[in-house]
């Protein structure tokens, strides 16, 4: 017994490091999972705070440029009301018909874009209607898609992280593809899984492909940088530069579809079925 | 340690833990070079203090540098790693003697502080990064981003031991 308990003595120093790295090992390993609760993430009450106050402090650099987007977003918005005037009324609000995609707003409080899993984290959470699931975009474009929820604050997958796979289209052409990012530049995405077949130039715009229950199709994200493909592959590699900027996002949107329930139910029937 | 030492230490770990929170981890040179500065608390800590409670004190560092990066455990791997490993680098760098006289970082010569400092540096970011990035598809990325980081992580050190140096006249 004695001999057992000088071992530990002596050995301290290597068993408290063998543990201390054994549990942050697995809070690393934690994270790696899509969706769950973590204790460890800066969405929890005491970070969220701080960083909430933090940006409250900062806020007002940013508002002359804030300003100007949501100017620059009013006025695309305004043409576009402009030209269903003329050809139909505005239809009346009809209280039981829910429209398909719903939206809601929220500040980013914390963003990070030089890691290879980056993640933003919001002011809104579980108590202001945010639910895990809902795509996240902003007045340029895509964003990303809530991973984790808290009460007050929420975290965002951004599309700047290598588990990020987000279904996309050209928008001349509709052949679909997967949205990926290879870590290298935070301005800079990959579509991939876009066969040959398809005709191809720089500057053709890629939107969201609406072949998920996330986002509506149509959703802006970027255009064609240039592309390649391997001989004896079928598909193109095609990096594809962000309409957004997004080292400097300051409030997105969030897009809740009212109709994912039942879809995903509807796809879970069939599932079990075969 | 004595009270005033122990009150140091405590003022150094919350210091640098929101000096590397709100302004360090914003720089992002070219996309993906952040100094990571904060690991001077365990360079700084005193050579004779007990080790076991440098690699707590490390591990809780590196955690609270990921709970505000949301980035798991991978500081707190690191750190703790680091400190783990300091006594060999301290024996490596300042030679055997470092056992019997407390060695003072900002007295000592200019070949054995590069040696220790840059030991620990590149050792924390090289594990640091490979657990961040995780992957062996990007082994060119993990030394590039060791590489670019650790030498502004370095050269930051460097500048602020001697900017905080009291000069001894």
């Amino acid at each position: 017994m004695q001999q057992i308990i000088y071992f530990f003595i002596r050995n301290k120093n290597s068993m408290v490091f063998a543990v201390l790295f054994i549990v942050s090992i697995l809070l690393t390993i934690q994270t790696h999972n899509y969706h769950n609760d973590k204790f460890i993430s800066s969405a929890n009450y005491v970070t969220g705070g701080i960083f909430k106050f933090k940006n409250s402090l900062t806020d007002y650099i940013y508002l002359g440029t804030a300003n100007e987007k949501l100017l620059e977003e009013n006025l695309i918005l305004r043409k576009r009301l402009e030209k269903f005037r003329d050809i139909a009324p505005l239809p009346a609000l009809d209280t039981i018909a829910l429209p398909k995609f719903d939206y809601l707003s929220a500040t980013v409080i914390n963003n990070n874009y030089s890691k290879t899993k980056n993640q933003i984290t919001l002011d809104k959470g579980s108590a202001d209607e945010l639910e895990i699931d809902m795509g996240v975009i902003s007045s340029h474009g895509l964003v990303g898609i809530v991973s984790d929820i808290s009460k007050n604050y929420a975290m965002v997958q951004t599309i700047l992280n290598t588990r990020s796979r987000i279904n996309a289209k050209l928008k001349k052409s509709n052949h679909f593809g997967t949205l990926i990012w290879n870590t290298k530049d935070p301005n800079v995405v990959q579509l991939i899984d876009i066969p040959r077949i398809a005709k191809i130039e720089k500057g053709d715009t890629i939107i969201t492909g609406g072949r998920s229950t996330i986002f509506p199709e149509g959703i802006l994200i970027g255009v064609v940088q240039d592309y390649h493909s391997d001989k004896d592959d079928n598909y193109y590699y095609i990096n594809v530069k962000l309409f957004n900027d997004m080292t400097s996002l300051q409030h997105v949107y969030l897009i809740k579809n009212n109709e994912a329930a039942e879809i995903l139910q509807l796809e879970k029937g069939v599932d079990d079925a075969d | 340690m004595q009270t005033k030492e122990i009150l140091i230490n405590i003022a150094r770990f919350v210091l640098l833990v929101f000096l590397q929170v709100f302004l360090l981890n914003n720089i992002n040179l070219g996309g993906y070079i952040n100094p990571y500065v904060y690991i001077l608390f365990i360079l700084l800590y005193p050579s004779d203090g007990n080790t076991t409670l440098l690699i707590f004190l490390s591990f809780l560092l590196g955690l609270s540098v990921d709970i505000f990066e949301d980035s798991g455990g991978v500081h707190a791997a690191a750190c703790a790693f680091v400190a783990y490993i300091r006594p060999l680098v301290l024996k490596y760098s300042f030679g055997t003697s470092y056992e019997y006289n407390t060695i003072n970082l900002k007295k000592s010569g200019a070949t054995e502080r590069i040696l220790y400092v840059a030991s620990i540096v590149f050792l924390h970011h090289f594990v640091m990064f490979a657990l961040e990035i995780f992957s062996f598809g990007h082994t060119l990325l993990l030394l590039k981003s060791t590489l670019f980081s650790g030498i502004f992580t370095f050269v930051l050190i460097l500048g602020s031991l001697i900017i905080f140096t009291k000069k001894t006249t």
